[in-house]
């Protein structure tokens, strides 16, 4: 187990590797200079030639590309990930009051998931072809179909403006205050789990109707054991899964919704910020944020295949 | 998406066997009526969901003759009509006509998803039958790739190649592509695997197939079906990406007709006032996705269901 940590968190070390260096070099090679997106054009209005260049010195653009690469690189390993090239603040201050706020929607949108989901796949799956699975599965394929940012302007619309529903302004992280974040963050997260709850209630679903045709499902019948515990402790356990797998797969999914929600709710959140460096062309700021988001990814993946063998006793990883 | 649906014919078996079916050619060569005939009263759900991608597909097309008015057309003295007679589902605040609007709006969503999804499976395929045929390092250097864009969150992505490049309809299918590129080689890497070891395959080079052949003839064939079924129910993800893009305000610079940034500029001050402006485009997003996820489920029912629980 131990040498299996070590060798996953290694690889998994390398793919985070993999994409800074893939956003850094995406930004660098592409066309498009944030000495000019500060100043604007030389040729036609803006700065002279001589002020974008000294900025792109200030900036550090203007050394060779492996150099500008290894210095970032030594930096984002001693978690220095340099200025905001537009606040002049260090990213990594700047992320660190972001990231409560963001925090704060997936922990309730995750939980909304695990909630509404799993019971809605489990009941879909035991019922199925009634009424009951129908409206699941319509429902959860709406979950699919629906972009996140239109589910959070209906929110907005249909809570926020009709019915004057409005939520609290000042910010406080759901580990400090539970109540008070949740009423200002449950409907973002509410946006934001429309997707995921959709796709978890399926992969639910399509995970217990496999498990309940197995033959220790028939044999547990056979043996006269209640339904409900056949359900809950034969079926679900192994059922789930194969569904904690696919969810730590579609996180990155997540991650998009998250980006439109905080966009559409006005969240001051790691979404929107990224946005806003995208579109200054605030390097810094985006493989910072690039890289913490494939770091939680990762991560993840890590921790549910630990689960696993948590869960699953007959997994022994070498 | 059922499970105990009345048995349809499955077109798809014999693209999947058809190596070691073709022993024994006695299966009936059915018409395409034949087919087409079980689909619609095997999986009802998937026809409507085939139903609604046809409709939106004649309204892309047929833009020009559908559309009441000019998309385009600013009349500075209609401004935010409600929809009625004059403008069916209302006017904008520059006066253009909603409806038609959504009509081409149809065109920049389908293009981008249909192409987005073509061009990200296909090079995705490509790569996997290849390096999972010939394994060993490429095998291994194509696994790293797929594992880092799986780490890289989609949207994230295209968000800052979109950003870099600058918003074209080119830029914006190959942001979009990118993403279906490490589902596909996945998905498809795991039945090249399986394939190299059927007997067909052993066949092949025991009778002097080059390897090119073997990829080409034997294996990627045998791939098609769960390749397929990625690609039809990917499209509603492109489109979704496409929209995600334009809300952001990285789709295509104004003019254009497009769902997400026509629903953008609806919802930020005139939802009150004029709901219309971002409503239908909102419906005409999630009715064309939708359709794509039922036709999508229904065809993965038909031709592979070993792949439901994905």
């Amino acid at each position: 187990m131990r040498a299996y940590l070590f060798r996953r968190s290694l690889i998994g070390l390398l793919t985070v590797l993999g994409v800074a260096t893939a956003t850094f070099l995406l930004l660098r090679i592409m066309p498009g200079d944030p000495a000019v997106a500060a100043l604007g054009d030389p040729g036609k209005s803006g700065a002279s030639m001589e002020q974008v260049e000294a900025l792109r010195e200030q900036w550090g653009l203007n050394r060779p590309l492996h150099v500008q690469y290894f210095s970032w690189l030594w930096g984002a390993a001693r978690f220095d990930f340099g200025e905001s090239l537009r606040s002049r603040k260090p990213v990594l201050e700047e992320y660190a009051r972001k990231l409560p706020v963001t925090a704060s929607i997936v922990i309730l949108a995750t939980a909304l998931t695990l909630v509404v989901a799993v019971p809605a796949g489990i009941v879909s799956a035991l019922k199925q072809d009634t009424a009951l699975d129908y409206v699941v599965r319509v429902i959860s394929l709406a979950g699919l179909s629906l972009p996140s940012f239109w589910v959070a302007v209906l929110i907005i619309v249909g809570l926020v403006r009709y019915f004057q529903w409005l939520p609290p302004i000042d910010f406080a992280p759901i580990w400090e205050d539970p109540v008070r974040s949740f009423k200002q963050f449950i409907l973002p997260a509410f946006a934001v789990a429309f997707a995921t709850i959709g796709m978890v209630a399926r992969l639910t679903r399509s995970a217990m109707l496999e498990v309940m045709r197995e033959d220790y499902v028939r044999t547990a019948r056979a043996k006269g054991l209640q339904e409900r515990l056949i359900t809950y402790r034969h079926a679900l356990r192994n059922a789930i899964l194969p569904v904690m797998t696919a969810m730590g797969m579609y996180i990155g999914f997540g991650i998009g919704g998250l980006i439109v929600v905080e966009v559409a709710f006005n969240v001051n959140g790691v979404g929107r910020y990224l946005i806003a460096a995208v579109q200054r062309r605030d390097y810094p700021v985006v493989e910072a944020v690039t890289l913490a988001a494939a770091f939680f990814i990762v991560a993840t993946n890590i921790l549910v295949d630990v689960l696993y063998a948590f869960l699953d006793p007959r997994i022994r990883y070498t | 998406m059922t499970t105990s649906n009345p048995p349809t014919p499955q077109p798809g078996a014999a693209a999947a066997d058809g190596a070691t079916l073709s022993a024994f050619q006695e299966r009936p060569r059915r018409s395409f009526f034949y087919h087409a005939r079980g689909f619609i009263s095997g999986k009802p759900l998937g026809t409507v969901g085939l139903v609604i991608i046809l409709f939106m597909a004649f309204l892309a097309v047929a833009a020009p003759l559908v559309a009441p008015k000019d998309p385009n057309k600013i009349n500075a003295y209609e401004t935010l009509e409600a929809p009625g007679a004059n403008y069916v589902l209302g006017s904008d605040r520059r006066g253009r006509d909603v409806a038609s609007r959504v009509i081409y709006g149809a065109r920049m969503s389908l293009l981008v998803g249909f192409s987005s999804v073509a061009i990200g499976c296909a090079v995705g395929f490509l790569l996997a039958v290849t390096t999972g045929y010939v394994g060993r390092w490429p095998d291994m250097a194509t696994q790293f790739l797929v594992d880092v864009l799986l780490a890289f969150p989609f949207l994230i992505l295209a968000i800052v190649i979109v950003a870099v490049l600058g918003a074209s309809t080119f830029n914006i299918i190959m942001a979009i592509s990118i993403g279906y590129v490490p589902w596909t080689a996945r998905i498809v890497r795991s039945t090249v695997l399986t394939m190299k070891e059927r007997e067909f395959v052993t066949a092949a080079v025991a009778s002097g197939a080059s390897q090119w052949r073997i990829m080409f003839r034997h294996i990627a064939p045998n791939c098609v079906a769960p390749f397929l079924v990625v690609l039809t129910a990917g499209i509603g993800g492109a489109i979704i990406a496409e929209a995600t893009l334009s809300f952001l305000g990285l789709g295509l610079p104004p003019p254009t007709a497009s769902w997400g940034r026509d629903l953008q500029e609806g919802s930020s001050r005139l939802i009150e006032s004029a709901p219309w402006l971002s409503i239908f485009p909102g419906i005409a997003i999630s009715l064309t996705v939708y359709g794509f996820n039922l036709f999508g489920d229904a065809l993965r029912d038909v031709f592979d269901p070993r792949l439901r629980t994905l």
